[in-house]
């Protein structure tokens, strides 16, 4: 094999990532990014924030002008097959099916299709009901919220029921409310993003929405859509379980995701949550293919030996470092990573005045301690850790001064269980 | 090497700060500092900290 083709599937965060990280050590071979939207790689953070937000202009080209990813020079040759979908492979030939009926074969493979939002199978009129993941998604909501907003003949808000309060649909929920919207948030379980924050600090974060305006309806199943009377088709409200109707000129659904494997089914691959892979990001029974990102679940020695996968913005970037050093030393004999792969999980998310920042999987603890400031004056700064068990798995931060965060991130590190980390 | 930073962009998040503390650093009043110009013996940091920017606000050039 003279120049091996590495191919990549998924031209997001992962995809580029990995692309680059391959140039980076030094493979000279082809490179191809294949990915179903038409889109090159864009940020997505900004989708239900900054972009959100603002009502301009609602030109996708232009939208995506203002997310999409910096090219670097390394991956000036990299070919990006964009607005195709690879739709099958078949793993022991080496060989993709792509959606134009084409085959396209490799030397190397990177998994890197990430996730796609969970809908509601309710029954209802079908206009209205959003999602966001894509730009695509954002253009669609905004162009709607443009659309509801503009004309207000009746001079009324436009109302917004947002389904799901885990972090994107609290985002989403911020952002609105600060547009002038009236929202709710539906949450069939707990308080707002409770599975990662704990209850008291998920408790907080609720209350400080609801002084903003937000209202939260907990414990709470949607049932229907609620048709509009004056046009067919169209969401007028959301019945939930209980009869209760709330108003919606439209709605968000942000209950999860699921992850985009459908199109390596028949490899004999793990692939109930995720694509398995050992810990140097090696896809479990099969050859020369490594997976990034979320849709990755890899395991962690940082905390133990199950593989998770993790849906934070850090994790694509890392996951193709290690991953580029997998699969070139699988092809070329270059020298793997003889130290464990231990990320450090990290996220933020912004919502109204607050800024939260993660480190580490606060998700998996036990029991949480309020370190510093005061629960229910979040905007002035807080700091809990999170346990497992007694040991320090997490901390989240809320306003606290950036420049803490360095500080923060190593002292997790240092009263974690001491495995070497190889970052 | 020289580093541009969008300042209009820049959000304060500091990661470029913990992937770089010798270039970045966040001052007592939450801002960014940063030095414009790098030695090249920093390359791998700096393009670390402009991957690791939320916001990517940081252009390397050169
Ligand atoms: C609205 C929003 C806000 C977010 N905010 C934050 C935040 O504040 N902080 C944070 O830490 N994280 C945040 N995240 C999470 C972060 O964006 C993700 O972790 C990151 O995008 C994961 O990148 P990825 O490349 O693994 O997967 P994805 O970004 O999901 O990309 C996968 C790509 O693969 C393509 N694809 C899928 N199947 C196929 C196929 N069969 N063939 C070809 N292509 C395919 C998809 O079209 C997609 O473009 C947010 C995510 C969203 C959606
Ligand atoms: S990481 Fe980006 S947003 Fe954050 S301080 Fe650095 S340049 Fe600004």
């Amino acid at each position: 094999m003279t120049t091996p083709h590495v191919v990549v599937v998924g031209a997001s965060l992962g995809g580029l990532r990995a692309a680059e990280q391959l140039r980076a050590r030094g493979f000279e071979g082809r490179v191809t990014v294949i990915g179903e939207e038409r889109h090159l790689p864009y940020n997505r953070p900004p989708l239900s924030k900054e972009v959100l937000a603002d009502a301009g202009d609602n030109d996708p080209g232009r939208l995506h002008g203002r997310v999409e990813f910096r090219r670097k020079a390394s991956t000036a040759d990299v070919d990006f097959a964009l607005g195709v979908p690879v739709v099958g492979s078949d793993l022991a030939r080496r060989e993709l099916r792509l959606g134009t009926g084409e085959r396209l074969r490799y030397d190397g493979l990177v998994l890197a299709t990430g996730l796609r939002p969970r809908r509601l199978d309710l029954p209802g009129p079908v206009q209205g009901r959003h999602s966001l993941r894509t730009l695509d998604d954002c253009v669609g909501l905004r162009a709607e919220l443009a659309g509801l907003t503009e004309p207000s003949v009746t001079g009324e808000r436009t109302s917004v029921v947002v389904i799901g309060a885990g972090f994107i649909g609290c985002e989403t929920a911020a952002t609105l409310v600060k547009r002038g919207c009236d929202v709710t948030v539906v949450e069939p379980f707990g308080a707002p993003m409770e599975r990662v924050l704990g209850s008291d600090l998920a408790r907080a974060v609720q209350r400080h929405h609801e002084r903003a305006g937000v209202r939260f309806v907990l414990g709470a199943s949607p049932a229907a859509y609620v048709e509009d009377p004056t046009a067919p088709q169209r969401v007028r409200g959301l019945r939930l379980a209980d009869g209760t109707v709330l108003d919606a000129d439209l709605v968000v659904e942000s209950v999860g995701s699921l992850c985009n494997t459908e199109w390596l089914d028949g490899n004999g691959l793990d692939l109930r949550d995720g694509v398995l892979a050992d810990n140097d990001l090696r896809v479990v029974g099969a050859e020369r293919v490594v997976v990034v990102g979320d849709v990755a679940r890899f395991p962690n020695p940082l905390f133990d030996d199950v593989p998770r996968r993790v849906e934070h913005w850090s994790i694509p970037t890392e996951t193709a470092k290690r991953a580029a050093t997998t699969l070139l030393a699988e092809l070329t004999g270059s020298a793997p990573d003889p130290l464990p792969f231990a990320p450090v999980p990290s996220f933020w998310s912004d919502q109204l005045d607050l800024r939260l920042q993660s480190f580490g999987s606060p998700g998996l603890a036990d029991e949480a301690r309020l370190v510093e400031g005061d629960l229910d004056r979040l905007a002035d700064g807080v700091l809990l850790t999170y346990h497992r068990l007694g040991s320090h798995v997490g901390t989240i931060a809320v306003n606290l001064p950036p420049a803490r965060q360095r500080e923060l991130r190593e002292e997790f590190l240092a009263r974690t269980p001491a495995i070497p980390v190889s970052a | 090497m020289k580093i541009i930073v969008d300042l209009n962009l820049c959000q304060d998040h500091g990661q470029c700060a913990i992937a770089a503390p010798a270039v970045f650093r966040m001052n007592d009043d939450g801002k960014l500092e940063y030095e414009e110009i790098a030695e090249e013996s920093r390359r791998a940091e700096v393009e670390e900290a402009a991957d690791v920017c939320p916001v990517q606000a940081i252009l390397i050039e050169g």
